[in-house]
């Protein structure tokens, strides 16, 4: 299956109850299947107006307590931002999937990883996070739909999947398992005694990001914060690959990551001692984890289908400790193997045979 | 022995509001908590406060409500009745929120004939920020942002949304009511009450009542000349009557 619908497929698995959607490649794959699949389970599929309408759908229909999901990609998802702060200011647990394509603007319907600042900084206004999730392969993708959903009913918050054009896209065997391989911390996941269902026998329940009264949003943030620390506490998810014994340490996301590994298996079979780490969770960043490997020296490469975003947050885990390099290709360029090991190569170039 | 003949709703809060002296909102709010009370609904009633001056309308109204982004109302009413078939979803809007930033989405919502109700309250301006130019706004009526009252030239006509609602084959009833006398105000509620039964009923198709109300504070205007206003000026674009159904 490709990437798009097997992520469709697990979020049905996971028990989405509703799928909102404005078409917008490359993620159209994902719409059509839902449009199938929702009403053969008697669930609701519904093709909205506009990414705004859309995910204001989901901030309704996730009022009412009830799995909801969006998916887009990248100018769609810059559309969405204005509901994803009224979910983090509101509390409504959410699933939002961007396949991220090149910008900035409508830029082209290629594969990026532009969208990593407006992804693990809140996006939209206020300060508020969403937790956000990597995936590097169809499988994962998978895996990661079922995770998303129990975070976002876990924390009530917006749980972000940051796909891209190629994981989209692209075909791979896959499992659909219940018991996915990637799990939160807490099995059990609360009531949702907030949500609106009619006041019946019960009081009046409101849903509302709007506190009128001195300090009252003051303290709303300060909830909000405590809340994301223990996000950070507790679900924090990273790969790395022979890190130990590395002198060069490779870090990448995403499909990045795929490349990455290929290029280090490379560079090992040259005799360079070179290892990665690959965030699967992008917020909350595995800072210490990273933090550790840069205990004894190393010297870091970022890799990136962009500018350079993430890098500034290994620079911060890092903290001076180690050179953090990068090397990227923005706009749907797509860094390859061969130019990912000649940058390590690059890397284990000793001064003198510089000149 | 005295008889109790008029008591206050029960879905209406027991509460000071913080609506102005002459605002037509209280009124609204009392013709929709009747409603829901006469129709028992209390208990699967949800609303959805805008952004405007009824942002705070769960103060006042005791069903379950949500407050949403501004004219976002009708794709949040959406997600909640196909999710919710047999909840009774209102929305309660104003003309900034439903007639200038929201016209996407309630013309969408009326389009797939989504079966909810909106409340769509017209007092020809923005009020909560003070009183600026809406679409409503009428023909040389002076605002915050049209100092030198409105001119079709620069800012357009008044905009009719129930008139463009009512060419939708989605939208099942479409009528505009006004707030600024006893008898419109029977009216009012008639036809509140009307487009909540069709949604109990399961009416297949989407239904919207615009109240004209008074906005005193934002019109500069005694709460007493602000109902002369709406009889000679404002009844005179917003034509009163069923326009669909």
């Amino acid at each position: 299956m490709c990437g798009n619908e097997a992520l469709a497929e697990a979020a049905i698995i996971a028990g989405l109850d509703a799928y909102f959607g404005y078409p917008i490649t490359p993620q159209n794959e994902i719409t059509a299947y839902m449009s199938k699949r929702m009403p053969e389970e008697g669930r609701v599929f519904l093709q909205s107006e506009s990414e705004l309408a859309a995910i204001n759908m989901v901030f309704g229909a996730s009022a009412t307590g009830k799995r909801t999901m969006t998916t887009s990609s990248s100018p769609g998802i810059s559309l969405m931002q204005e509901g994803m702060s009224y979910l983090a200011g509101a509390e409504l647990p959410a699933v939002v999937v961007n396949v991220m394509r090149g910008g900035p603007g409508l830029g082209n319907i290629a594969p990026s990883q532009g969208d990593y600042f407006q992804a693990t900084r809140g996006g939209g206004h206020g300060d508020y996070r969403t937790i956000v999730l990597a995936p590097s392969s169809v499988q994962e993708l998978v895996d990661c739909m079922p995770l998303a959903f129990d975070l976002a009913d876990q924390y009530r918050m917006t749980v972000l999947v940051l796909a891209d054009g190629i994981l989209g896209q692209m075909m791979e065997p896959v499992v659909f398992n219940k018991n996915s391989k990637l799990k939160t911390q807490n099995s059990k996941l609360p009531p949702k005694n907030w949500a609106l269902t009619g006041a019946s026998n019960r009081k009046q329940n409101i849903v509302r990001s709007l506190w009128l009264k001195e300090g009252m949003v003051e303290q709303h943030n300060y909830d909000l914060q405590a809340k994301y620390k223990e996000v950070e506490k507790n679900e924090v998810l990273c790969e790395q690959y022979e890190v130990d014994d590395a002198e060069i340490v490779v870090v990448a996301y995403g499909v990045a990551a795929r490349i990455v590994r290929g290029a280090v298996n490379r560079a090992r079979q040259e005799g360079i001692n070179v290892g990665w780490i690959r965030p699967i969770t992008l917020w909350p960043f595995p800072t210490e984890q990273i933090s550790k490997a840069a205990e004894d020296f190393k010297i870091f490469l970022t890799v990136e289908m962009s500018c350079g975003q993430m890098v500034e947050d290994v620079k911060l885990a890092i903290a001076g400790k180690a050179p953090v390099l990068f090397f990227g290709r923005p706009g749907g360029g797509v860094p390859t193997v061969e130019q990912v090991l000649e940058k390590i190569r690059q890397l284990t170039l000793r001064p003198e045979s510089l000149i | 022995m005295m008889q109790k003949v008029f008591t206050r709703p029960q879905t209406l809060k027991d509460c000071p509001t913080h609506y102005c002296p002459g605002c037509g909102h209280g009124i609204a709010h009392r013709l929709i908590a009747e409603t829901i009370d006469e129709l028992g609904i209390h208990d699967r009633t949800i609303g959805i406060a805008p952004v405007g001056c009824a942002v705070l309308a769960y103060d006042y109204l005791d069903v379950d409500m949500v407050e949403v982004a501004h004219g976002r109302a009708p794709a949040v009413a959406t997600g909640m009745k196909r999710t919710n078939p047999d909840k009774i979803i209102f929305s309660y809007q104003g003309d900034g929120d439903l007639a200038a930033i929201g016209t996407g989405e309630i013309i969408h919502a009326a389009h797939r004939g989504e079966q909810i109700t909106v409340i769509f309250i017209n007092n020809a301006v923005f009020g909560m920020t003070g009183g600026q130019m809406a679409p409503t706004t009428l023909t040389g009526q002076v605002t915050t942002t049209t100092p030198l009252g409105r001119n079709v030239e620069q800012q357009g006509y008044p905009l009719q949304v129930s008139e463009l609602l009512a060419l939708l084959p989605g939208a099942i009833y479409i009528e505009r009511c006004s707030l600024h006398k006893p008898a419109l105000i029977r009216n009012a509620k008639k036809a509140v009450k009307h487009a909540f039964e069709l949604q109990v009923d399961g009416a297949k198709g989407f239904s919207l009542v615009e109240l004209l109300s008074p906005c005193p504070t934002a019109w500069r205007m005694t709460p007493a000349k602000a109902i002369e206003w709406m009889e000679n000026e404002m009844i005179k674009v917003f034509p009163l009557g069923r326009l669909k159904g």
